[in-house]
């Protein structure tokens, strides 16, 4: 006789159930914890409203012939529905507070929830740009210590705060280059951006929409910049060149002085990507690489929320000889109090114009410094140690298993694989990423950077624990068996255990469907 | 037919070449999501960009592999790319261009060197 509690029911399981069929559809079409969901618009609740609020009274509407008759074409959800609704999608997404997310070049870390903390102090967070700024003297103060220490890591003399994430800063950074060279009067003939073939697509893009002809510079088989191909196309005619480092392969380029140093010979700024500066954050300074601009990540190297969690925030570190064309506005210390430079006058002559509205992100600036000031200098040393620490275990532990696409020497904070080991598999590198999600693991970067074939770059960050290491390592080592093991239905048919299954993302960039429309009897139409 | 080591193809009829992707470039991008071809009337050097081939992997420029005036683009790409995967070297084309200077050619890969290339990747 099984164990009985006071009111007579069993307490532990009952012994054996027969296997339920897994296959049987549920009624519902939610698997136990994980409710189905529909688009927003297929609600039933397009007449209902989550607040009462009573009719306007009085004056009547100054519209006119304007005002609308038709319904608006926005469902209306109770409090509880919407919440549900965005409750249950977060569920079926891969998050950094639920697992690994190696993705490289991305720099998917754990957002600390101390600086979420001091974002949602009121000083900071109930405040707006068109105060008065004897009002806003603490968020000044806090932006111009932010700034500070930036130009402290980088050994910078300037920094621009008001880029809204990387590319924007890319831009912003090309732009005080131009006016350099306008100033100057050699901008029409320095018309090419040079930039190596493992970039970022983001820095063509840019070169390419300042106005400048974006030309390739080769790499070597190390997976570094072709220092001899850089200097046969330097010359009076290149405004740029733009280098991340360590670049996109994970690997520090060593020869940056000498780029750095061909690069001012021929007349031309220096622009430093810097998505991957939290490899060398505390070690390096660009400052003394020769650097003339470098846009900071915040959202990257110190921490602060994105890819969905909450906007970038680009900074832009400049030499001495771009610092006069910084975009306005900027903070100054008049030593008692903090003001805001605003207009392209008096010390702001020569700034090039100003990159958005107001100051920028001030909600990642104060999550940055949080960062920044709840590490210390030491602790931002050991962030870039451990980040590269974390990155070489990975390669050193797969590369028996998975083929390595620089196997000499240590990477830095990202290790890059190619998929000679799946030759002969017919296993691709898209179908391994696939059946990673059923693992409950984020891709990795697939395809990029494009000089490796099929590659996978991972990239697992400082806050990962060895364990959370070792899980991941384990699975992928399995994974990798099996593919050798000519398991191949595992991997043409992952995910298998995703919310969705494989998606055609041919037909999905072939024939994207970019709007809802109401279907046939929908009762958008009624009211 | 010529070929390229940017893996393209061009194929000289009289004075008009009629230029593409290979066969090779077109497995290696896998399915062929967007294609921009040039506007008639465009001149274009050679090694010049001229034209944009996506896929889901990845964007690449096309390059002009020899110099001359476009005459006509293959528009149809422009609704129906997967035709790049289905017949790269042939209704896969891209453009027609009317060479400058067919001299230019003699530089290029014939199919047996291209071929021979293409087992040094």
């Amino acid at each position: 006789m099984s164990t009985m509690n006071t009111v007579g029911r069993p307490t532990a399981p009952v012994p054996h159930q027969p296997e339920h069929d897994y296959k049987h559809p549920t009624l519902t079409g939610g698997r136990g914890l994980l409710q189905d969901e529909h688009l927003i618009f297929e609600s039933d609740g397009w007449f209902k409203t989550g607040v009462d609020l009573p009719e306007p009274r009085g004056n009547g509407s100054d519209l006119g012939a304007l005002v609308r008759h038709d319904p608006i074409g926005l469902p209306g959800l109770s409090e509880p529905q919407a919440m549900r609704h965005y409750v249950r999608l977060s569920q079926k997404n891969h998050a950094i507070d639920l697992a690994l997310y190696p993705l490289g070049s991305c720099t998917m870390k754990h957002n600390p929830r101390l600086n979420e903390k001091m974002a949602r102090l009121p000083g900071f967070s109930d405040i707006h740009p068109l105060q008065p700024i004897s009002t806003v003297q603490g968020a000044l103060e806090l932006m111009d210590q932010l700034a500070h220490w930036l130009k402290t890591l980088t050994g910078m003399p300037a920094v621009a705060m008001s880029p809204k994430a990387g590319a924007h800063g890319e831009l912003c950074g090309l732009m005080a280059i131009r006016a350099a060279h306008e100033a100057s009067g050699e901008h029409a003939r320095r018309r090419k951006v040079l930039v190596p073939t493992s970039a970022h697509g983001t820095n063509p893009a840019t070169a390419a929409f300042v106005g400048y002809t974006v030309v390739e510079v080769a790499q070597t088989a190390d997976g570094r910049v072709d220092v001899a191909d850089l200097a046969s196309k330097l010359g009076d005619d290149v405004a740029a060149i733009m280098v991340t480092n360590p670049n996109t392969c994970g690997l520090f380029e060593r020869d940056i002085l000498e780029i750095s140093r061909l690069t001012h010979e021929a007349g031309a700024y220096f622009y430093c990507d810097g998505a991957n500066f939290n490899a060398i954050v505390g070690r390096v300074r660009p400052g003394d690489l020769g650097v003339d601009a470098m846009h900071i990540n915040l959202h990257k190297t110190f921490s602060t929320p994105h890819g969905g969690g909450g906007p970038g925030s680009g900074p832009v570190v400049l030499s001495a000889a771009l610092a006069p064309f910084a975009p306005a506005p900027w903070v100054v210390n008049d030593g008692d109090s903090f003001r805001l430079v605003e207009r392209e006058e008096d010390e702001a002559a020569q700034a090039f114009g100003r990159m958005c509205a107001f100051n920028g992100q001030m909600g990642m600036f104060v999550r940055a410094l949080s960062y920044m000031m709840s590490h210390g200098s030491d602790g931002l040393r050991q962030v870039a140690e451990d980040a590269v620490l974390n990155a070489n275990y990975i390669k050193a532990r797969l590369s028996d298993v998975m083929s390595a696409a620089f196997p000499d020497g240590p990477c830095m904070h990202e290790a890059l694989f190619d998929d000679s080991w799946l030759e002969g598999t017919d296993i691709t590198t898209l179908d391994f990423a696939k059946a990673m999600i059923d693992e409950g693991f984020h891709p990795m970067t697939m395809y990029f950077p494009l000089v490796v074939h099929g590659a996978m770059l991972i990239e697992p960050t400082e806050t990962e624990s060895k364990q959370e290491l070792d899980r991941f390592i384990t699975a992928l080592r399995a994974l990798a068996a099996a593919a050798k093991a000519g398991d191949v239905e595992r991997f043409k048919g992952a995910p298998f255990h995703a919310p969705l299954r494989r998606l055609d993302e041919t037909r999905a960039a072939r024939a994207p469907k970019l709007r809802w429309s109401a279907p046939e009897g929908h009762n958008m139409a009624a009211e | 037919m010529h070929f390229t080591k940017d893996h393209e193809w061009v194929r000289l009829d009289g004075d008009v070449a009629t230029v593409g992707i290979t066969k090779h470039a077109a497995d290696q991008l896998g399915d062929v999501v967007f294609v921009e071809t040039p506007e008639a009337g465009k001149t274009v050097a050679a090694k010049d960009s001229f034209a944009v081939v996506e896929s889901v992997k990845a964007a690449s420029d096309v390059y002009a592999p020899v110099s001359g005036e476009v005459i006509e683009g293959n528009v149809a790409l422009a609704t129906s790319p997967e035709t790049v995967n289905a017949d790269p070297e042939g209704e896969g084309w891209f453009a027609k261009l009317k060479v400058s200077d067919a001299s230019q050619l003699d530089t290029l890969m014939d199919r047996a060197a291209y071929d021979a290339f293409l087992a040094t990747l």
